[in-house]
């Protein structure tokens, strides 16, 4: 006997799916008011008078994301365990390379995890369900990027120090407190907030300045593990960005009195964002054996005329340049020398190694930063080799001073005088505080009681909250291991492994 | 500007000066010389004598440029807090009006830093 054929149903258009998947999953409320049910979402002053006005450019469903996310997974691991197999940490360009892998796993990563907590949140607190899918996503993409980061460079710490604990580290290390609370800051503001920091300003506006040098500096220094969990990102960022700008435009669009809190936030958070770059700009510059391109050409590429584009296309809903992109400017050719040689100061007290770069390097440095280089940096170079070469390699014996927003130590020059830092303060319920910059001094004098909490490492070790008084103690605290992690390149573990494997390499090849 | 905030959000300073064991945080910088990249933070007791910071703490931070023995103390020129500042250099730090978290920048005459760089 023939059974009954199952009743054929239409399929579902792309739109219908889309529809039933996302605002078909949401309802209003009876049992709880909705304003007990979602109580994050009017509280930073935000209006919204019609949450279905959101648009999600990408119709993206839970079922068509598995699938796309798990083809890209078998792709990736595919290139990992090759690379694993082919030694393919002995094709890299030199093992100082792995310095920057190191400054990324410490301090990017980790903030791959805090972005995924950050829009699981969100995620859950917004009323529309546009927007809350759309987070949701994110939230996994994130929890992705941070696995596959970490899956890829753990190849790495098979061979090189300074890579066992990042997680660890990020949470207690002094200048991944500049990584950290930036994150801390985003995740404990508003939803509205944290989307104007996290999607608009950091993965519209900036991430090009942290992801293109990393992952093209990976390719030219023959690290193709990283490039591939760059490629497998990348379709992830571009919905990230997509996420950026459609929040912004859906605030500005819904009520005139969000235009003002949405360009605070703007302010805010691009200035933040680009105090944490400042590692970038020294990756880009200092840390490349082989060079992409220099920070302010990268500057000028993806802000300065990027940035232009953007803006002028915000313009007409009342939204201007964020303040303080001129002062960026301004920095642009002495960012990269100020933070890299700050990190040659206290290099007894980091996970990854600096160094004197070679005389090609700085020639290579003069050309792309003719006005300052020569005339500013070179001579610290010249001096501190002359040190060296005496057997008194110099260190910085005392900690410094950091602004208590970005958590940067106070390195930052006036805008128009290089030679004189710039020193910002002000006092807040009979207490002083000190900021590196107008943009920082901004920020807190808007927020004081949130910036007076800040974990400040310097003062934290003055506390005796971090292990003890002495180095190392302190590192020992961090879980650094002294004398293979920290210190200059020459002379390190790495080194010497990377010198022993170079020159079998020319005795096999002989 | 009060933080915006799903409830009353007050918090006492995490660096107020009892949480430093009787010391206070004092920043110093030497200007022109950016070998040190940034300001120092020292905690000093407050009843500390200012010259005892000169003579016996600065050495041990600043001493490894070449400039810093030739100083000459009393032709240094002060600004703390912003405002310029004539140290009496056996009064205490306290007596000095040098607090929790100042900043102390100094200029040293004809030691400008090494090679023009101010380095």
């Amino acid at each position: 006997m023939n059974a009954m054929p199952p009743p054929k149903h239409r399929k579902l258009s792309l739109k219908e799916r889309y529809a039933h998947l996302t605002r078909g999953l949401s309802w209003e409320t009876t049992y709880q008011p909705m304003s007990k049910v979602f109580p994050f979402a009017d509280y930073e002053g935000i209006k919204i008078h019609d949450w279905d006005a959101w648009e999600d450019p990408f119709r993206l469903t839970m079922d068509a994301y598995w699938k796309y996310q798990a083809e890209k997974e078998r792709k990736l691991y595919a290139v990992i365990e090759s690379f694993a197999q082919n030694n393919g940490h002995l094709n890299v360009t030199d093992a100082r390379y792995i310095n920057a892998l190191k400054v990324f796993l410490t301090g990017v990563s980790p903030l791959e995890y805090s972005a995924h907590r950050g829009y699981a949140h969100v995620g859950r607190h917004f009323v529309g369900a546009g927007p809350r899918i759309a987070c949701q996503m994110q939230a996994i993409d994130e929890l992705r990027h941070a696995q596959t980061q970490i899956h890829t460079i753990s190849h790495y710490n098979k061979f090189f120090d300074g890579l066992h604990d990042a997680r660890h580290m990020h949470d207690r290390v002094w200048y991944l407190s500049v990584p950290k609370s930036f994150f801390e800051d985003a995740c404990s503001a508003g939803p509205f907030e944290f989307l104007t920091a996290i999607s608009f300003s950091f993965e519209y506006v900036l991430t090009n300045l942290l992801f293109v040098p990393f992952m093209s500096g990976a390719a030219y220094n023959g690290d193709m593990a990283t490039v591939t969990f760059g490629f497998s990102a990348q379709s992830d960022e571009a919905r990230h960005m997509t996420l950026g700008l459609e929040i912004i435009k859906f605030m500005l669009e819904q009520d005139e009195g969000n235009v003002p809190i949405v360009q605070r936030w703007i302010d805010k958070w691009f200035w933040r964002g680009y105090r944490l770059l400042a590692i970038v700009s020294m990756m880009m510059d200092y840390m490349l054996p082989k060079r992409v391109m220099s920070w302010a050409e990268a500057w000028e590429m993806y802000f300065e005329q990027a940035g232009d584009a953007l803006f002028n296309d915000l313009s007409r809903y009342g939204i201007r340049k964020p303040k303080y992109h001129e002062v960026a400017s301004k920095e642009k050719s002495r960012l990269s020398h100020e933070v890299w040689t700050t990190f040659y100061n206290y290099s007894q007290a980091t996970a990854f190694h600096t160094w004197v770069p070679t005389e090609e390097e700085q020639d290579w440095l003069s050309a792309k930063y003719p006005d300052t280089f020569d005339r500013l940096y070179r001579p610290r170079f010249q001096c501190w080799s002359e040190m060296e070469a005496q057997g008194k390699r110099y260190y910085n014996p005392t900690l410094p001073q950091l602004c208590v927003v970005c958590q940067i130590p106070m390195i930052f020059t006036e805008p128009d005088d290089p030679k004189t830092i710039c020193f910002r303060s002000t006092e807040y319920k009979g207490e002083k505080y000190h900021f590196c910059s107008d943009g920082c001094k901004d920020i807190f004098i808007y927020e004081p009681e949130k910036y007076m909490q800040s974990w400040l490492p310097v003062h934290q070790i003055y506390q005796g909250n971090c292990g003890g008084a002495d180095l190392k103690d302190v590192l020992a605290w961090y879980h650094l291991n002294f004398g293979a992690d920290n210190f200059d390149y020459k002379g390190s573990p790495d080194e010497k492994l990377w010198n022993e494997w170079q020159a079998q390499r020319s005795v096999n090849e002989a | 500007m009060p933080v915006a905030a799903i409830g009353p959000y007050e918090f006492a300073s995490r660096d107020r000066v009892e949480n430093f064991h009787g010391n206070q945080i004092v920043y110093w910088h030497w200007e022109e010389h950016l070998m040190f990249c940034a300001a120092l933070a020292l905690p000093l007791k407050p009843e500390m004598p200012f010259r005892d910071v000169i003579e016996k703490v600065l050495p041990g931070c600043y001493g490894q440029h070449p400039e810093f023995a030739k100083i000459d103390w009393s032709k240094v020129t002060w600004m703390l807090d912003n405002r310029p500042f004539k140290p009496d250099l056996d009064a205490s730090l306290a007596a000095n009006h040098i607090g929790h978290k100042s900043i102390l920048r100094f200029w040293t005459p004809g030691l400008n830093g090494l090679a023009g760089a101010a380095f």
